[in-house]
């Protein structure tokens, strides 16, 4: 690829991206009501997005081969246990993260 | 209060939220840019990449793209498929952008994964601008990620200890934040579609086609069962 080539690339990725992050607020502009469904939508999908994004977080992993995801299911579990224990937001993640280090670095 | 004060009082209630992020970003942004110079792009290269694309994920994928056949089409029809989830957060976030001024077209445009979770679930303080609290979060992560992919694609590795495993803070990041957000819910029906239905088209479909039959099925279940999900939100 000639160097243009690249940044054409560069521009038709940054372009789609952009695209999936400003259309919602294009066809729903602020100075017009918003449609009743997109409100209700705007209001359930925050929690089934963030549902979605933790899975999003397993899709690499292969359950049925290597380590079959078991650090990570363990790691889930202390981030959530310290979470529901002591809901130390900066605790619960570097306990998860430091445990799923150990993990994959000694054990598996 | 004078525009400054309102300024410096939204960074320092913004900067521990993102402080996960630091740690994230950094480590990601150095593996993407020591991942670019392997690939044999120079350093502005990811530096450029980082700043305009700003989606992770995508910018590995493009990685891929410019070492093949020139397709400008295909990479953007890529592109809107890689990051079709944040039509979700643009919609969830109509709202919460109103009244931010000039700064929303700067939120929308660096509202990444991590961007999007924390401005969606943080308590704001009161006495801190919304509008400011929300574009430093957004400000700082993008500082976070360029600044490791600039790091990666000037220096390479220079890492002391060994990171292998490290990634699993920003799991670690979006579980905490699903929970946060559960506690909020009085109702977690929407909550246990998003991950329910994700996990069934992730284990039948695998990691690489998931997401958008995900989207799809989230979506139709959110609209059939409209009108159950908007009576049991509004009894308390």
């Amino acid at each position: 690829m000639t160097v243009t080539q690249q940044v054409l690339t560069i521009a038709a990725v940054v372009v789609g991206t952009m695209a999936t992050r400003f259309l919602p607020f294009l066809l729903f502009p602020a100075n017009k009501p918003t449609p009743g469904y997109v409100r209700y939508l705007g209001s359930v999908l925050p929690s089934a997005a963030l549902g979605l994004l933790v899975v999003y977080c397993f899709k690499d992993i292969s359950f049925l081969s290597g380590s079959h995801g078991i650090p990570e299911l363990l790691s889930v579990g202390v981030v959530a246990g310290l979470h529901l224990w002591k809901r130390q937001m900066l605790l619960s993640i570097a306990g998860g993260t430091i445990c799923y280090m150990l993990l994959v670095q000694m054990v598996f | 209060m004078q525009p400054k004060r309102i300024r410096t009082r939204a960074l320092a209630a913004a900067f521990p939220h993102t402080v996960p992020i630091l740690a994230g970003f950094l480590f990601l942004g150095i593996a993407y840019g020591v991942y670019m110079r392997a690939a044999g792009f120079s350093a502005v290269y990811p530096i450029a990449m980082s700043m305009t694309i700003f989606a992770g994920s995508m910018e590995f994928v493009t990685v891929n793209l410019l070492l093949g056949g020139f397709d400008p089409v295909g990479a953007f029809g890529l592109a809107l498929m890689v990051n079709a989830r944040h039509l979700f957060y643009g919609i969830s976030m109509l709202d919460r952008f109103k009244g931010t001024g000039a700064k929303k077209w700067y939120l929308i445009f660096g509202m990444c994964d991590e961007s999007f979770s924390i401005n969606c679930t943080a308590d704001i303080p009161a006495g801190v601008d919304k509008g400011w609290f929300m574009f430093f979060v957004t400000l700082l992560n993008q500082i976070y990620w360029v600044g490791g992919a600039a790091l990666g694609g000037l220096f390479g590795s220079f890492v002391l200890f060994s990171t292998e495993g490290l990634e699993f803070v920003m799991t670690a990041l979006f579980v905490v934040i699903f929970l946060e957000q559960w506690f909020k819910d009085k109702r977690h029906y929407s909550a246990l579609i998003g991950m329910g239905l994700s996990g069934i088209c992730l284990l039948i479909l695998g990691g690489d086609g998931f997401i958008l039959p995900a989207m799809l099925a989230i979506w139709a279940c959110l609209t059939l069962f409209r009108k159950p999900l908007e009576k049991a939100g509004e009894d308390v």
